[in-house]
């Protein structure tokens, strides 16, 4: 009878157990619930824009005029974003494509040649300038870099370029030891392997490593680009902050980003113009997630098994 | 029969460590010569001098003389890369590159800078076929090979290093990864390369020794204690030392 009831009793380790689990399962819970709440929020305000404003969506997405204040000639308000989406997606791209070689080849020197001092070195000063605040970047890019450019093109220094210039630098150290990381999972049978055939170092590098570490690097870069793409504050203090189609790299743009926060103080909740920034966030959010998806398809395509 | 690889007097040092306590050992050409020794004893150490390897270890100290073919292949002039095409050299674990079949193979080749892709797929398909393993992996070329047995890995790793045409081949326990039907594969594919190439085996397994080789050499503590013909050493060896460790005393 008592060894019965001994049995049937749950143990203090199994009441522990589900004491650990309900914590946790409370915990995702709770983070459910808010990442919805940001979701209904974001998605519910961004389309207020064509609900209550009856913005068409295309024209928002096309036009390139944007003046939410203003009555346009077809008689609707003027909110296209298409100068703001590809300003976003220009600068992202060209600094991602600015800062990946660099990336590579410090990431080929810091995981594969460097002796470890070097090694050492160079992972301190990238961790010192992820941790960076971005205002910072933007307040070094609005004192160096901005009148740089002001000094070689002409105009005001403000622009694609300068801002450019200024994510590149701040996605350099996402990209590089993301890249390192990569890198240093290729394990070294395989550069033995290779070399055991008769490459050279250099060869084995780039026809072995770097060939393994594709996968990783791509995400790396996709990691860059989600970050410049995201990045508000120190593109808005370069960039000049005119919503105008970009026709070169040297003269006043604006990016999704740069708009929101420069125009988020200026309006009225509940109005076009703050609904219209809601849109641009929902823009935003959207894209992100298309960046999460596509580094879950390269990571799932490419791992090394 | 012709040596192929002299080797007189080795010495080798892990920095203050000694490793290889000096000793001769020569190779046949178109012979299987067994390592054999128990754990720690410096087979893998004394394999990896031979298409050096070792050259890769920081803290690595070799003395003594290696010849190959009479060519002294530490000599300065020596040029790396083709003395490791010329000894080629299989690892312990199947470590095939994370591309396709046909990309393994390729490898060495493309190295060599050969283009011509008719003379490719002519030399993937021939070494595949040495290997044993062509049946398994022809109608998957494009397959990664990493989508393969340990078996299968292992044989298209012997391929890998088959195409770029070796005179000798290094096999650092090339089977013990392996279950016993893959590694009899591999076993017979040995004995048939033997025509062709000459071949230096670790081994911990005994019978695999004696099966295959024709000469084993017993290593103990870095030094080699004896030497002989297979068949010798494992009927009626001179040493007492080969014959506890043959027996199972100790090791
Ligand atoms: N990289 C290294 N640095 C320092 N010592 C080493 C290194 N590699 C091997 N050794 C030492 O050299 C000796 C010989 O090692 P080795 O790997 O050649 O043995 P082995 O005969 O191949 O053994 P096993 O059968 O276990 O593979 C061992 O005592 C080992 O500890
Ligand atoms: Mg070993």
């Amino acid at each position: 009878m008592e060894i019965k009831k001994k049995l049937l009793m749950s143990s203090k380790e199994t009441r522990q157990d589900k004491f650990g689990k309900s914590i946790s399962y409370l915990s995702i819970g709770f983070i459910i619930l808010l990442v919805s709440l940001i979701l209904y929020f974001i998605i519910s305000k961004g389309l207020s824009t064509f609900t209550q404003n009856n913005v068409n969506v295309w024209d928002f997405l096309t036009k390139q005029d944007w003046s939410p204040s203003s009555i346009g000639k077809d008689g609707k308000p003027e909110v296209g974003a298409l100068p703001m989406i590809i300003t976003s997606f220009g600068v992202t791209i060209l600094s991602a494509i600015l800062a990946t070689p660099f990336a590579i080849a410090i990431g080929i020197y810091m995981s594969v040649i460097a002796p470890k001092k070097g090694r050492k070195f160079l992972q301190i000063i990238i961790e010192m300038l992820v941790g960076i605040p971005s205002v910072v970047y933007g307040f070094l890019g609005l004192t160096i870099i901005v009148p740089m450019n002001r000094h070689l093109f002409g105009g005001t220094g403000f622009g694609i370029l300068s801002a450019t210039l200024v994510l590149f630098v701040m996605v350099l150290p996402t990209i590089t030891s993301l890249t390192v990381d990569s890198l240093n999972s290729v394990p070294k049978y395989l550069s033995d392997a290779s070399l055991a055939l008769g490459a050279t170092r250099w060869q084995t590098i780039y026809k072995v490593i770097l060939r393994a570490a594709i996968p990783g690097i791509l995400t790396a870069i996709i990691f860059g680009m989600a970050r410049a793409f995201g990045e508000a504050l120190a593109v808005q203090m370069v960039i000049g902050n005119a919503t105008l189609m970009p026709k070169n790299l040297i003269t006043p743009a604006s990016t999704l980003t740069s708009q929101l926060t420069t125009g988020i103080g200026n309006t009225v909740m509940g109005t076009l113009g703050n609904n219209a920034l809601w849109s641009l966030a929902l823009v935003l959010l959207l894209m992100s997630l298309v960046f999460n998806i596509i580094v879950k398809i390269i990571g799932k395509r490419g791992s090394i098994k | 029969m012709t040596g192929i690889l002299q080797t007189e007097n080795v010495h080798l040092y892990y920095g203050e460590n000694e490793a290889l306590h000096g000793f001769d050992l020569n190779f046949n050409k178109n012979e299987i010569t067994a390592l054999i020794g128990p754990s720690g004893c410096g087979k893998s150490t004394f394999l990896r001098c031979l298409n050096r390897m070792n050259d890769l270890r920081t803290n690595v100290t070799i003395t003594g003389s290696f010849k190959f073919n009479g060519k002294d292949i530490y000599s300065p002039s020596i040029d790396l890369t083709e003395l490791r095409k010329t000894i080629g050299m299989v690892f312990q674990q199947p470590n095939p590159f994370p591309f396709s079949v046909y990309d393994n193979v390729a490898y060495g080749l493309k190295l060599a800078g050969m283009k011509n892709k008719h003379k490719i797929d002519k030399i993937v398909e021939e070494s595949l076929k040495e290997a044993a393993v062509w049946d398994e992996v022809k109608d998957s070329l494009n397959k990664s090979a990493l989508s393969f047995s340990g078996g299968q890995q292992q044989r298209i790793c012997i391929a890998r290093v088959l195409a770029v045409k070796p005179k000798i081949i290094l096999m650092d326990e090339p089977t013990s990864a392996l279950d016993p039907i893959s590694s009899s594969k591999i076993e017979d594919t040995l004995v048939r390369l033997k025509k062709d190439f000459t071949i230096i085996m670790v081994t911990h397994n005994m019978q695999q020794a004696s099966r295959i080789s024709d000469k084993t050499a017993f290593l103990l503590n870095g030094d080699l204690i004896e030497y002989d013909s297979t068949q010798k050493m494992f009927v009626n060896p001179s040493n007492k030392k080969t014959s506890d460790y043959l027996n199972g005393e100790f090791g």
